[in-house]
Protein backbone atom coordinates (compact mmCIF):
# COMPACT_ATOMS: atom_id res chain seq x y z
CA UNK A 1 0.00 0.00 0.00
CA UNK A 2 2.67 2.96 -0.30
CA UNK A 3 2.18 5.75 -1.92
CA UNK A 4 2.01 5.62 -5.43
CA UNK A 5 0.15 8.88 -6.12
CA UNK A 6 2.88 11.56 -7.84
CA UNK A 7 4.63 13.78 -5.19
CA UNK A 8 2.63 16.59 -3.80
CA UNK A 9 4.27 20.02 -3.35
CA UNK A 10 3.98 22.68 -1.66
CA UNK A 11 4.98 26.75 -1.92
CA UNK A 12 4.51 29.13 0.55
CA UNK A 13 5.41 32.88 0.79
CA UNK A 14 6.35 34.32 4.13
CA UNK A 15 5.73 38.06 3.94
CA UNK A 16 5.29 39.40 7.54
CA UNK A 17 8.42 39.22 9.99
CA UNK A 18 6.61 39.59 13.23
CA UNK A 19 7.00 36.84 15.82
CA UNK A 20 3.18 35.56 16.01
CA UNK A 21 3.21 35.50 11.85
CA UNK A 22 6.54 33.77 11.64
CA UNK A 23 5.36 30.55 13.15
CA UNK A 24 2.70 29.80 10.08
CA UNK A 25 4.95 29.34 7.83
CA UNK A 26 7.16 27.35 9.62
CA UNK A 27 5.16 24.96 11.51
CA UNK A 28 3.24 24.12 7.97
CA UNK A 29 6.17 23.47 6.00
CA UNK A 30 7.78 21.46 8.90
CA UNK A 31 4.38 19.67 8.75
CA UNK A 32 4.17 19.25 5.07
CA UNK A 33 8.27 17.57 5.66
CA UNK A 34 6.72 15.35 8.23
CA UNK A 35 4.22 14.08 5.74
CA UNK A 36 6.84 13.70 2.84
CA UNK A 37 5.60 16.55 1.21
CA UNK A 38 8.04 18.80 -0.31
CA UNK A 39 8.39 22.47 0.49
CA UNK A 40 9.75 25.50 -0.89
CA UNK A 41 9.16 28.50 1.35
CA UNK A 42 9.57 32.15 -0.81
CA UNK A 43 10.82 34.85 2.50
CA UNK A 44 10.13 38.23 0.81
CA UNK A 45 9.50 41.66 2.65
CA UNK A 46 9.38 41.56 6.62
CA UNK A 47 9.40 37.86 5.51
CA UNK A 48 12.85 37.97 5.22
CA UNK A 49 13.20 38.82 8.58
CA UNK A 50 12.86 35.47 9.48
CA UNK A 51 15.89 34.24 7.91
CA UNK A 52 17.87 37.32 8.59
CA UNK A 53 20.87 35.70 11.32
CA UNK A 54 20.62 39.22 13.10
CA UNK A 55 17.20 39.05 13.26
CA UNK A 56 15.68 35.75 13.42
CA UNK A 57 15.58 35.61 17.26
CA UNK A 58 14.72 39.06 17.93
CA UNK A 59 11.25 38.74 16.22
CA UNK A 60 8.13 40.98 18.25
CA UNK A 61 4.32 40.86 18.45
CA UNK A 62 2.96 44.15 17.67
CA UNK A 63 1.00 45.39 20.09
CA UNK A 64 -0.84 48.57 18.74
CA UNK A 65 -3.08 47.53 15.87
CA UNK A 66 -3.20 44.29 17.25
CA UNK A 67 -6.75 43.17 18.38
CA UNK A 68 -6.39 39.40 18.88
CA UNK A 69 -3.53 39.67 21.76
CA UNK A 70 -5.86 38.18 24.11
CA UNK A 71 -5.40 36.07 26.53
CA UNK A 72 -1.58 36.18 26.22
CA UNK A 73 -1.58 39.97 27.12
CA UNK A 74 -5.24 42.36 26.87
CA UNK A 75 -4.28 45.58 26.82
CA UNK A 76 -5.88 48.32 25.14
CA UNK A 77 -4.47 50.36 22.24
CA UNK A 78 -3.41 53.22 23.91
CA UNK A 79 -1.46 51.54 26.40
CA UNK A 80 0.03 49.66 23.44
CA UNK A 81 2.55 52.62 22.79
CA UNK A 82 4.02 52.34 26.33
CA UNK A 83 7.46 51.41 25.72
CA UNK A 84 8.75 47.71 26.71
CA UNK A 85 5.04 46.99 26.24
CA UNK A 86 5.86 45.23 22.12
CA UNK A 87 9.32 43.62 24.21
CA UNK A 88 6.81 42.14 27.20
CA UNK A 89 4.07 40.94 25.25
CA UNK A 90 6.78 39.27 22.97
CA UNK A 91 9.00 38.14 25.88
CA UNK A 92 5.59 36.44 27.21
CA UNK A 93 4.31 34.72 23.90
CA UNK A 94 7.85 33.14 23.52
CA UNK A 95 7.57 31.36 26.87
CA UNK A 96 3.82 30.34 25.49
CA UNK A 97 5.62 28.58 22.59
CA UNK A 98 8.10 26.87 24.41
CA UNK A 99 5.50 25.67 26.72
CA UNK A 100 3.79 24.36 23.72
CA UNK A 101 7.58 22.49 23.16
CA UNK A 102 7.98 24.87 19.95
CA UNK A 103 11.57 25.49 19.42
CA UNK A 104 12.49 29.57 18.82
CA UNK A 105 12.29 30.73 15.31
CA UNK A 106 16.18 30.35 14.85
CA UNK A 107 16.13 26.44 15.68
CA UNK A 108 12.73 25.90 14.18
CA UNK A 109 14.64 27.45 11.01
CA UNK A 110 16.86 24.92 11.16
CA UNK A 111 15.10 22.36 11.83
CA UNK A 112 12.54 22.45 8.66
CA UNK A 113 16.01 22.89 6.61
CA UNK A 114 17.31 19.50 8.35
CA UNK A 115 13.76 18.10 7.73
CA UNK A 116 14.61 19.05 3.40
CA UNK A 117 12.32 22.25 3.23
CA UNK A 118 14.07 24.46 0.72
CA UNK A 119 14.43 28.27 2.03
CA UNK A 120 14.86 31.48 -0.32
CA UNK A 121 15.04 34.89 0.45
CA UNK A 122 13.23 37.44 -1.79
CA UNK A 123 15.91 39.41 -3.88
CA UNK A 124 14.17 42.35 -4.71
CA UNK A 125 13.69 42.49 -0.71
CA UNK A 126 17.40 41.75 -0.16
CA UNK A 127 18.31 44.55 -2.06
CA UNK A 128 16.05 46.67 -0.58
CA UNK A 129 17.33 45.88 2.84
CA UNK A 130 20.68 45.78 1.61
CA UNK A 131 21.11 42.12 2.62
CA UNK A 132 23.04 39.76 0.86
CA UNK A 133 23.43 36.15 1.14
CA UNK A 134 25.83 35.94 3.86
CA UNK A 135 23.21 37.44 5.82
CA UNK A 136 20.91 34.87 5.97
CA UNK A 137 21.14 31.61 7.84
CA UNK A 138 23.03 29.02 6.39
CA UNK A 139 21.36 26.99 3.61
CA UNK A 140 18.96 29.80 2.40
CA UNK A 141 19.59 30.54 -1.00
CA UNK A 142 18.72 33.81 -2.84
CA UNK A 143 16.03 33.85 -5.34
CA UNK A 144 14.24 35.97 -7.82
CA UNK A 145 9.71 36.07 -7.84
CA UNK A 146 9.95 35.02 -11.11
CA UNK A 147 12.23 31.85 -10.42
CA UNK A 148 10.19 31.32 -7.55
CA UNK A 149 6.86 31.18 -9.31
CA UNK A 150 8.94 28.91 -12.42
CA UNK A 151 9.83 26.76 -9.42
CA UNK A 152 6.37 26.40 -7.94
CA UNK A 153 4.88 24.75 -11.15
CA UNK A 154 2.46 22.43 -9.85
CA UNK A 155 2.64 23.15 -6.60
CA UNK A 156 -0.04 24.14 -3.78
CA UNK A 157 0.53 27.52 -3.33
CA UNK A 158 0.13 29.18 0.22
CA UNK A 159 0.96 33.19 0.99
CA UNK A 160 1.36 34.22 4.57
CA UNK B 1 0.97 -15.83 3.48
CA UNK B 2 2.19 -12.81 5.13
CA UNK B 3 1.75 -11.79 8.99
CA UNK B 4 -0.35 -8.77 7.89
CA UNK B 5 -3.06 -10.90 6.80
CA UNK B 6 -4.15 -10.84 10.30
CA UNK B 7 -4.08 -7.49 10.99
CA UNK B 8 -6.33 -4.62 10.55
CA UNK B 9 -5.52 -1.45 9.41
CA UNK B 10 -7.60 2.00 8.80
CA UNK B 11 -8.14 3.87 5.46
CA UNK B 12 -4.60 5.32 5.88
CA UNK B 13 -2.66 2.30 6.35
CA UNK B 14 -2.59 3.10 10.29
CA UNK B 15 -3.34 -0.47 12.73
CA UNK B 16 -6.06 0.08 14.11
CA UNK B 17 -5.11 -2.00 17.84
CA UNK B 18 -1.24 -0.56 18.40
CA UNK B 19 -1.36 -3.54 20.95
CA UNK B 20 -1.23 -6.01 18.19
CA UNK B 21 1.83 -4.76 17.18
CA UNK B 22 4.61 -7.25 16.93
CA UNK B 23 8.24 -6.75 15.70
CA UNK B 24 7.68 -9.11 12.78
CA UNK B 25 4.67 -7.09 11.99
CA UNK B 26 6.96 -3.63 11.93
CA UNK B 27 9.30 -5.96 9.37
CA UNK B 28 6.20 -6.38 7.10
CA UNK B 29 5.05 -2.91 7.57
CA UNK B 30 8.16 -1.52 6.21
CA UNK B 31 7.98 -4.31 3.47
CA UNK B 32 4.64 -2.97 2.16
CA UNK B 33 5.87 0.92 2.19
CA UNK B 34 8.72 0.24 0.49
CA UNK B 35 11.30 1.46 3.58
CA UNK B 36 14.45 -0.66 4.83
CA UNK B 37 14.70 -0.91 8.40
CA UNK B 38 17.91 -0.44 9.92
CA UNK B 39 19.41 -0.58 13.69
CA UNK B 40 19.00 3.10 13.39
CA UNK B 41 15.25 2.66 12.80
CA UNK B 42 14.79 0.60 15.43
CA UNK B 43 16.32 3.10 18.18
CA UNK B 44 13.31 5.25 16.43
CA UNK B 45 10.35 2.26 16.61
CA UNK B 46 11.72 1.30 20.16
CA UNK B 47 11.55 4.41 21.50
CA UNK B 48 8.11 5.04 20.11
CA UNK B 49 6.47 1.69 21.21
CA UNK B 50 8.12 2.89 24.88
CA UNK B 51 6.45 6.15 24.62
CA UNK B 52 2.70 4.68 23.94
CA UNK B 53 3.13 2.38 26.11
CA UNK B 54 3.52 5.28 28.41
CA UNK B 55 1.11 7.95 27.59
CA UNK B 56 -0.63 6.00 24.90
CA UNK B 57 -0.25 7.91 21.74
CA UNK B 58 2.38 8.89 18.99
CA UNK B 59 5.59 10.88 19.87
CA UNK B 60 6.33 13.87 18.38
CA UNK B 61 9.70 13.85 15.74
CA UNK B 62 10.43 16.42 17.97
CA UNK B 63 10.20 14.51 20.55
CA UNK B 64 11.40 11.32 19.13
CA UNK B 65 14.87 13.83 18.14
CA UNK B 66 15.46 15.45 21.65
CA UNK B 67 15.05 12.35 23.59
CA UNK B 68 17.12 9.51 21.13
CA UNK B 69 20.81 10.48 19.52
CA UNK B 70 18.85 10.42 15.98
CA UNK B 71 18.45 13.87 14.45
CA UNK B 72 16.46 15.44 12.34
CA UNK B 73 18.18 14.65 9.67
CA UNK B 74 18.96 11.01 10.47
CA UNK B 75 15.43 10.68 11.01
CA UNK B 76 14.19 11.70 7.43
CA UNK B 77 16.86 9.28 5.93
CA UNK B 78 15.81 6.78 8.09
CA UNK B 79 12.00 6.62 7.24
CA UNK B 80 11.92 8.46 3.61
CA UNK B 81 8.19 9.63 2.76
CA UNK B 82 7.91 11.49 6.05
CA UNK B 83 8.90 10.65 8.97
CA UNK B 84 5.66 11.41 10.95
CA UNK B 85 3.47 9.14 9.16
CA UNK B 86 6.49 6.35 8.34
CA UNK B 87 7.75 6.01 12.09
CA UNK B 88 4.15 5.62 13.40
CA UNK B 89 2.97 2.99 10.50
CA UNK B 90 5.79 1.17 11.29
CA UNK B 91 5.61 1.16 15.27
CA UNK B 92 2.21 0.26 14.85
CA UNK B 93 1.06 3.48 16.03
CA UNK B 94 -1.88 5.67 14.82
CA UNK B 95 -2.03 8.60 13.10
CA UNK B 96 0.51 11.66 15.21
CA UNK B 97 -2.04 14.56 16.53
CA UNK B 98 1.33 16.28 17.26
CA UNK B 99 1.87 19.31 15.09
CA UNK B 100 6.06 19.69 15.32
Amino acid sequence: MADKKPARKLAIIASKGSLDMAYPPLILANAARMSGVDVDVFFTFWGLDIITKKKMNKLNVAVVGNPSMHPWFHIPTLLGIIPGMSAAASAMMRSEIKKLDFPPVGEFVQLVMDAGANLFGCKMSMDMMKLTEKDLVEGAKVLGAMEFIEMSDGAQLLFV
Amino acid sequence: MSVLDKVKFDADGYMEDSNAWTPEIAEAIAKREEVTLTERSWVVINYARNEFKVKGEAPTLRNITKNTDVDTKELYSLFPGGPGKMAAKVAGLHKPTGCI
